[in-house]
């Protein structure tokens, strides 16, 4: 075994490598950019070095700098994570010229998987299905429908040069193939200049199933499978394992088919051969295709954890340290059921947005596993993924795991950031998915009713009033005593795009009327905890001019700072005046220009400096009353602004 | 210390009965200061709001820390002087917190004959200001008003503790380095011109305050010029053009939040003066107090059986208990203050004055604090009480009393008659802070007597001319004094004229002395200097 290894990577991935490399006593060092210095992934290494620049191409992606890094330090092997250097061959090359061990497969068997058309040709020798289709150049007609025939209907015919649709055809029966092809080869004129089309098996409902596998260059065993069907535009969401609706027969003639693809590359470490499922009616030993094979460690490969009990990262050191396999096909089984849902920095209701921001809280429930590379006080860069955590649950059934993630989910506590949480509990709700109808066009199609906001009410509008105050903690004696009657504390809240007035009467410690607009709310304490109309108050979390609930996976409100205002300069602005008597050096208006609040109009030189006199407001230019060279009085009006009553009329 | 033990039964008929006269009179209290909370009324109130300014309670609770207790002062002012006409005598007066320090906040209501200064006004505003002197706290005016109540000049403007006096406390104040600062919220007229002028800071709020010393229909009068109030005086003149205010607000938000941020580059602290401990809850509840205390003056009870649910576990230090047994003196915390002590048991004697004297002597050497318990019908009287001196006994009392510089609180639980009222740290005695029980009464002598007295002359005088009086001519002759006490020693009648600090539900008495003590330690303890006592 490695005595220490050099993970090249950052956030989650990073610390979820280091944790089982501190288990089996190898000491870690972590790579960083600028932007990642005080990040968690440097704090929980032995060592970290500073590679570079915050942007990817500065840092993570360098590997002669990363190479360097690991010599430097004395590192044996190095760890690529999932991304940035993870499936490029010529790093691969690089390490292990510079005398290092790559903890994943050969530059070779990357290569292979790496050139798409060349690895379904290599799959399709190995016995692994790949999705019927013909790519190739003859486009006769008759030749096309024969082949339509072979691959099996329904099949869709795509223009080559094609995107976005155009030249695309859904043919359903044999009989519509003429006319579809002959629209199809037209629009592809038109659109491309390229008449060629391609025909492919159309899968009525795809579903993308995995397999995870594992080599030691020589042999594989599976793991089983994963369903990634959840996803987002081509972004995973949600998986689990098993695959609902996997029978044994299935499972096996796909486990054995990824088998099949990693022992025909000679793979080494853990990868994933992704298959196309034909969900629509029941998974078949004949109803799943080779896609592709990503040669690295998955994001997802918690739920395979959660299911076999392995620590795929534990068996990727000791395969790369040079054991064979630590165990056998038949010594694999599964346990119950896993999810994993992708928490992410984004604002949903704004198509989801990568959002940024500094965590004033972060906290996960027990009872679920939750794989961060972030802590409270940490920032969500705009440099790399938002990725907050990967939550993991793990039940003996699929029920009682999913109803474990939506427990989670609820318990899950983001403060001074949006996040996708809302999303991934509205998912855990769906009706289709706990019922296991999953596929890869769920997400598109219900996306109205899965994004939809809650609006906070007015009991958890008035709470986060009340924590904006600071009165949602006991701080100060005598908090809220009064002779005979309690005073109106007022603040105001913008959620969203709407702003709540609120007004708090503390009543001693322990009581406080709340007003939210007209609806009034009676907040408690009990015990030392606040209660709403009677109900237990959310957990918050109150930082700099922000208060994050956490009810309905979480509500980001902002205080309104009363100190925060403009004075409006009202007519004042109108006239730039000469602040005291000296020299006009310079203008730099004329009439009926458009100027901005703070742009240099006059230059005026007095007392042996000179002084900018600049735009008290946004306007146009009325009229210029002085010119260079003038001597003016204090006061003396020079620039004149169109009053604003008259520019909002013109 | 030792835990005192309560003899009280909490589910006895006579508790019970106790707890609902006391409710009672609380009820009487609490309905007169909810009307005076209100202001000027709904209709004047519509009016203040639809201008954009905030009510004057909501100004005071924006100012301060949310949540910040408040120790209000005069809560029912006037009431029922002026034909009610100011409700609270048109100005709301407390103690609060800013950014964590105690301050005094003396706030118009201009809802109130747009917050004109009634002779009352003008007596609790100079209150106000008292407290603030002796405490050291900073006062903060939010000011919105028309100046003085012309109808009534005569008793607001000439004498020495009328209107010209605040100013004069202003810059006093200032001069010891206690910060002024006003926030101009609405009209600043004439005299009241002089409030932000004399501050350390002022801010004023555009388009709304205004401050000259002559309006606009006086200016037009005087000189002929016609000007705007606005043009005349408003935020933009004023901290534009004349510098008389410092800071311009957009609103009453933006307004109190810049005296906020005042607050916080004061640079003071509290001092060092006693010794405080953690707080502890009594070991008896407060709330028993309302069963434990007699409904009617005329029965005694044991003051100890208050003491138990007021002071940090019901723990109390008595100090010499075999000897003058009427007047109970002791150390005990109040929320983790040390405080002396000094309560009412019965009438004071010789030897009670006497041990009075000596437990303030040493409060007053060792900086603690005094609160004083006050229920007390007078000092004994009769033949044997003269002849052996009880008036320079009780003279000794009195002498510690008024030159005993620690903090002093007063609370007044039941009677406050007569000399005993001197003895036990009345109003002229300048304690600190001095708070009602709504059952107290306070008077020269009860009504009982002062009737006796008064018709034992007439009969006197009748029977020396050998005329006849009957019992019920005596009953008919008395009446009026009776009635006439009864309505002036009324805690309602006493505190509209200001000769407390206010009522309290006594329930609150701890809290109530927690605060006036945390309040009075913000100004050190001076060394007391005695006066001669008659030996």
């Amino acid at each position: 075994m490695f005595n220490k290894i050099l993970i090249a990577n950052r956030g989650e991935i990073a610390c979820r490598v280091m944790e089982t490399a501190r288990n089996m006593g190898v000491k870690t060092v972590a790579v960083y950019s600028d932007a990642d210095a005080l990040s968690k992934h440097v704090a929980m290494a032995d060592e970290a070095v500073h590679i570079g620049g915050s942007a990817p191409a500065e840092s993570y992606l360098k590997g002669d700098v990363i190479i360097a890094a690991a010599k430097e330090t004395g590192a044996q092997a190095i760890h690529p994570g999932y991304g940035f250097l993870s499936e490029n061959p010529d790093f691969v090359d690089a390490v292990e010229k510079a005398g290092l061990t790559f903890i994943g497969p050969s530059a070779d068997a990357i290569r292979k998987m790496g050139l798409k058309d060349a690895a379904k040709v290599l799959m399709e020798e190995a016995g692994v299905p790949v999705v019927p289709g013909y790519h190739g150049a003859n486009q006769d007609a008759d030749f096309l429908a024969a082949e339509a025939v072979k691959i099996g209907y329904p099949v869709l015919i795509k223009a080559v040069a094609g995107g976005g649709g155009k030249g695309m055809r859904l043919v359903e029966v044999p009989k519509d193939f003429a006319d579809a092809l002959a629209s199809a080869q037209g629009e592809a004129t038109t659109a491309f200049g390229n008449p060629d089309v391609l025909i492919e098996k159309y899968i009525l409902q795809p579903r993308h199933i995995e397999v995870q596998v594992f080599g030691d260059g020589t042999h594989a065993v599976h793991l089983f499978e994963r369903d990634c069907s959840l996803q987002r535009r081509h972004q995973k969401v949600i998986e689990e394992a098993p695959a609902p609706g996997m029978t044994a027969d299935v499972r096996e003639a796909m486990g054995m088919a990824g088998v099949r693809a990693a022992e025909a590359i000679g793979y080494k470490g853990a990868g994933t051969v992704e298959f196309i499922v034909d969900g629509a009616n029941g998974l078949r030993t004949d109803g799943f295709w080779f896609m592709e094979m990503n040669t690295r460690l998955q994001v997802e490969h918690p739920v395979t954890e959660a299911i076999t009990g392995v620590d795929l990262v534990g068996w990727q050191l000791r395969v790369a340290a040079g054991e064979s396999l630590p165990a056998s096909q038949d010594e694999l089984a599964i346990f119950g059921h896993s999810f994993e849902v992708r928490l992410y920095a984004e604002d949903v209701p704004k198509g989801f947005l990568p959002a940024t921001g500094t965590l004033s809280h972060l906290s996960f429930p027990d009872g679920a596993r939750s794989d961060s590379g972030v802590r409270a006080g940490d920032t969500i860069s705009p440099f790399y993924d938002p990725m907050i955590a990967k939550i993991i649950t793990h039940g003996p059934t699929r029920a009682v795991a999913l109803s474990r993630m939506r427990t989670a989910l609820a318990e899950t506590q983001v403060g001074g950031t949006v996040t996708n949480l809302a999303f991934l509990g509205a998912l855990c709700d769906h009706d289709g998915f706990a019922d296991g109808q999953v596929d890869t066009g769920l997400i598109a199609r219900d996306l109205d009713t899965l994004v939809q906001e809650v609006a906070p009410t007015a009991a958890q509008i008035g709470w986060a009033g009340m924590a904006a105050l600071g009165l949602h903690e006991a701080t100060q004696t005598e908090e809220g005593f009064n002779l005979w009657g309690p005073l109106a504390r007022s603040v105001t809240l913008t959620h969203g795009e709407d702003d709540h007035a609120i007004k708090v009467m503390m009543d001693g410690e322990s009581k406080a009327d709340i007003l939210v607009g007209d609806t009034s709310v009676r907040a408690t304490r009990i015990g030392g905890g606040w209660h709403l109309d009677g109900k237990r108050a959310a957990p918050v979390s109150v930082s700099e001019g922000k208060v994050s609930l956490f009810a309905r996976y979480g509500m980001e409100f902002d205080v309104i700072d009363p100190l925060v205002v403009e004075i409006d300069a009202g007519a004042a602005g109108n006239v730039i005046s000469a602040p005291m008597p000296g020299l006009v050096k310079a203008i730099f208006a004329e009439a009926g220009q458009e100027v901005k609040e703070g742009d240099r109009l006059a230059i005026l030189e007095a007392m042996k400096m000179e002084h900018s006199l600049l735009a008290a407001r946004d306007g146009v230019i009325a009229e210029v009353l002085a010119h260079a060279g003038d001597q003016v009085q204090e006061g003396a009006a020079l620039i004149q602004l169109v009053e604003e009553a008259e520019e909002a009329a013109a | 210390m030792t835990k005192l033990q309560s003899k009280a039964l909490t589910t006895s008929d006579e508790f019970a009965a106790n707890r609902a006269a006391h409710l009672e009179a609380l009820g009487i209290v609490a309905e007169a200061a909810a009307t005076a909370t209100q202001g000027g009324g709904e209709r004047s109130r519509d009016r203040h709001v639809s201008r954009g300014k905030m009510l004057p309670r909501e100004r005071v609770a924006n100012l301060l820390d949310p949540g910040s207790p408040f120790l209000e002062v005069g809560a029912t002012a006037a009431h029922d002087m002026y034909d009610n006409a100011a409700p609270s005598a048109g100005v709301i007066a407390g103690i609060g917190r800013v950014m964590g320090q105690e301050v005094m906040v003396v706030c118009n209501d201009a809802t109130v004959k747009g917050g004109t200064y009634f002779p009352m006004t003008v007596k609790k505003h100079l209150r106000a200001q008292e407290i603030a002197e002796q405490c050291e706290l900073p006062c903060i005016y939010l000011v919105d008003s028309g100046g003085a109540n012309l109808p009534q000049q005569d008793e607001v403007f000439p004498d020495r503790d009328h209107f010209g006096r605040i100013f004069y406390n202003q810059a006093n104040m200032s001069a010891k380095g206690i910060p002024q600062i006003a926030v101009v919220m609405g009209s600043c007229t004439a005299g009241g011109a002089y409030v932000p002028a004399m501050s350390d800071v002022t801010i004023i709020v555009k388009e709304q305050g205004t401050i000259f010393l002559a309006g606009p229909p006086l200016v037009k009068a005087a000189t002929g010029e016609v000007v705007s109030a606005e043009d005349l005086g408003g935020g933009d003149v004023h901290t534009r053009l004349s510098g008389v205010a410092d800071y311009l607000a957009e609103d009453d938000a933006h307004a109190l939040a810049l005296a906020r941020r005042a607050v916080e580059s004061l640079n003071r602290g509290k001092p060092q003066t006693v010794q405080w401990q953690a707080s502890e809850e009594p070991a008896y509840d407060p709330e028993e107090i309302l069963g434990v205390v007699p409904a009617g003056l005329r029965t005694p009870y044991d003051i100890r059986e208050v003491i138990a649910r007021t002071v940090d576990g019901s723990r109390f230090d008595e100090f010499k208990p075999r000897f003058g047994e009427t007047l109970v003196t002791g150390f005990a915390h109040v929320k983790g203050c040390p405080v002396g002590i000094v309560a009412n048991n019965g009438v004071l004697y010789s030897e009670s004055a006497v041990k009075g004297a000596h437990f303030i002597e040493l409060c007053a050497q060792r900086g603690i604090p005094l609160v004083f318990l006050q229920n007390i019908t007078g000092f004994m009287v009769g033949r044997k009480y003269e002849a052996e001196g009880i008036a320079r006994h009780g003279a000794k009392m009195v002498t510690a009393v008024a030159t005993a510089k620690v903090p002093k609180i007063t609370m007044l639980v039941g009677g406050s008659f007569g000399a005993g009222n001197y003895g036990m740290a009345g109003r002229a005695y300048s304690p600190r802070f001095l708070w009602s029980w709504p059952n107290s009464r306070i008077s020269v002598m009860g009504g009982e007597q002062a009737a006796g007295v008064l018709a034992t002359v007439k009969r006197d005088a009748i029977e020396r001319q050998g005329g006849e009086w009957s019992a019920d001519e005596e009953a008919a002759f008395k009446q009026p004094t009776l009635d006439m006490f009864e309505h002036q020693s009324h805690p309602l009648y006493a505190s509209a004229r200001l000769w407390d600090d206010g009522i309290i539900d006594p329930r609150k008495t701890r809290d109530v002395l927690a605060l006036s003590l945390s309040a009075s330690l913000c100004a050190p303890i001076e060394e007391t200097k005695f006066g001669v006592f008659r030996m």
